[in-house]
């Protein structure tokens, strides 16, 4: 789905072109819950384990990768309700806006996009994620309270079907074609 | 049922996992538990469903790719209809029923901002409904870190 990067701009700690290529699709289906997941990253493409940290972290540190984690599946764990809030903020007091709900916790995303005059007025998105709707309004509410937001007009767009999600997969488009069409499903929740 | 210490370790794992050679020592440090326990506990995790795949986080605009979030105003009694037709199109993920005028938002990824627009114009040629698009301008923050 996605392009691959050059290799000329990021290859730099001396793994070949193909092992470069391998360590990418390597990383992109899972790393393996081992004590040393590195090391078995590094024998699957025959580099050193030192190699395959030090270019992950190249990685890092140029932004294509933000981090390595486990993503969880918050509807499992309770995190049902899932509201887009979306404000509309005078555009010379975007940034403070934003930076006043980035800092809160209950905030997972925050992004400006384009208002459509006259239907809709607002500019700033975040997403607010709960384990249902009374305690993600309290929070809101809270939140617009100790940052005096109140005055800000605002929407709630809760969600009630996620018809379809589908996770980050994003990969050289000759290697792994087949990744992103099956990644592809329905979910329906109650 | 989880205990404290699965949760503690649910909670680290979402901030990320450490690039060194035994990351999973480095968190059993942090926690104050063993290695093992850690490794094991994630692995039922994983076994259970609560976790996904164990993986990078990418910053998809710089591996090269575009992305939008569009909504549509769809008339109640089309809703399954349209829906069928947006959710074909592979470049579509997230389409989310949500409440409000504009009740179908989803997010269009693809390799280049040309196919962003001509995905857009497809949807609204079969679906003859408007897609309104809303690129991201700014961003302020992204962190999906959901504590248990």
């Amino acid at each position: 789905m996605m392009a691959q990067p050059l290799m000329s701009e990021l290859q730099s700690s001396h793994l070949t072109v193909e092992q470069y290529s391998q360590l990418f699709t390597a990383i992109e289906s899972g790393l393996p819950l081992v004590a040393q997941p590195y090391l078995a990253l590094a024998e699957q493409i025959g580099a050193s384990e030192e190699q395959v940290i030090e270019t992950i972290k190249e990685w890092q540190q140029q932004g294509l990768i933000r981090r390595f984690g486990l993503v969880i599946h918050h509807r499992k764990l309770g995190y049902v309700a899932n509201a887009m809030v979306v404000w509309d903020v005078a555009n010379e007091d975007i940034e403070r806006v934003a930076e006043l709900l980035s800092q809160q916790k209950v905030v997972t995303l925050c992004y400006r996009r384009p208002r459509f005059l006259p239907h809709w007025p607002y500019n700033l998105f975040c997403m607010i994620h709960g384990k249902n709707r009374a305690q993600v309004l309290a929070q809101l509410d809270e939140i617009c309270r100790v940052n005096k937001l109140q005055t800000i007009d605002k929407k709630v767009l809760f969600s009630y079907k996620a018809y379809k999600q589908r996770g980050g997969r994003y990969s050289n488009t000759q290697l792994n074609k087949s990744a992103t069409s099956t990644a592809a499903t329905t979910t329906r929740n109650k | 049922m989880m205990d404290e210490l699965d949760k503690k370790i649910l909670n680290r794992a979402q901030l990320g996992i450490p690039v060194s050679d035994k990351p999973f020592a480095d968190i059993a440090e942090e926690l104050g538990c063993s290695e093992q326990q850690i490794l094991s506990k994630l692995q039922d995790m994983l076994a259970d469903g609560l976790l996904s795949r164990f993986g990078p986080m990418y910053d998809a605009a710089s591996l090269g790719g575009a992305f939008t979030l569009a909504a549509i105003d769809v008339p109640e009694h089309r809703f399954d209809e349209v829906t069928e037709i947006v959710n074909s199109f592979s470049q579509v993920a997230h389409n989310y029923k949500r409440q409000h005028q504009l009740n179908m938002w989803f997010v269009v990824g693809t390799e280049s901002q040309q196919e962003i627009d001509s995905v857009i114009k497809d949807i609204e040629q079969q679906t003859q409904l408007s897609v309104l698009n809303f690129p991201k301008e700014e961003e302020f923050y992204v962190r999906l870190y959901l504590p248990v």
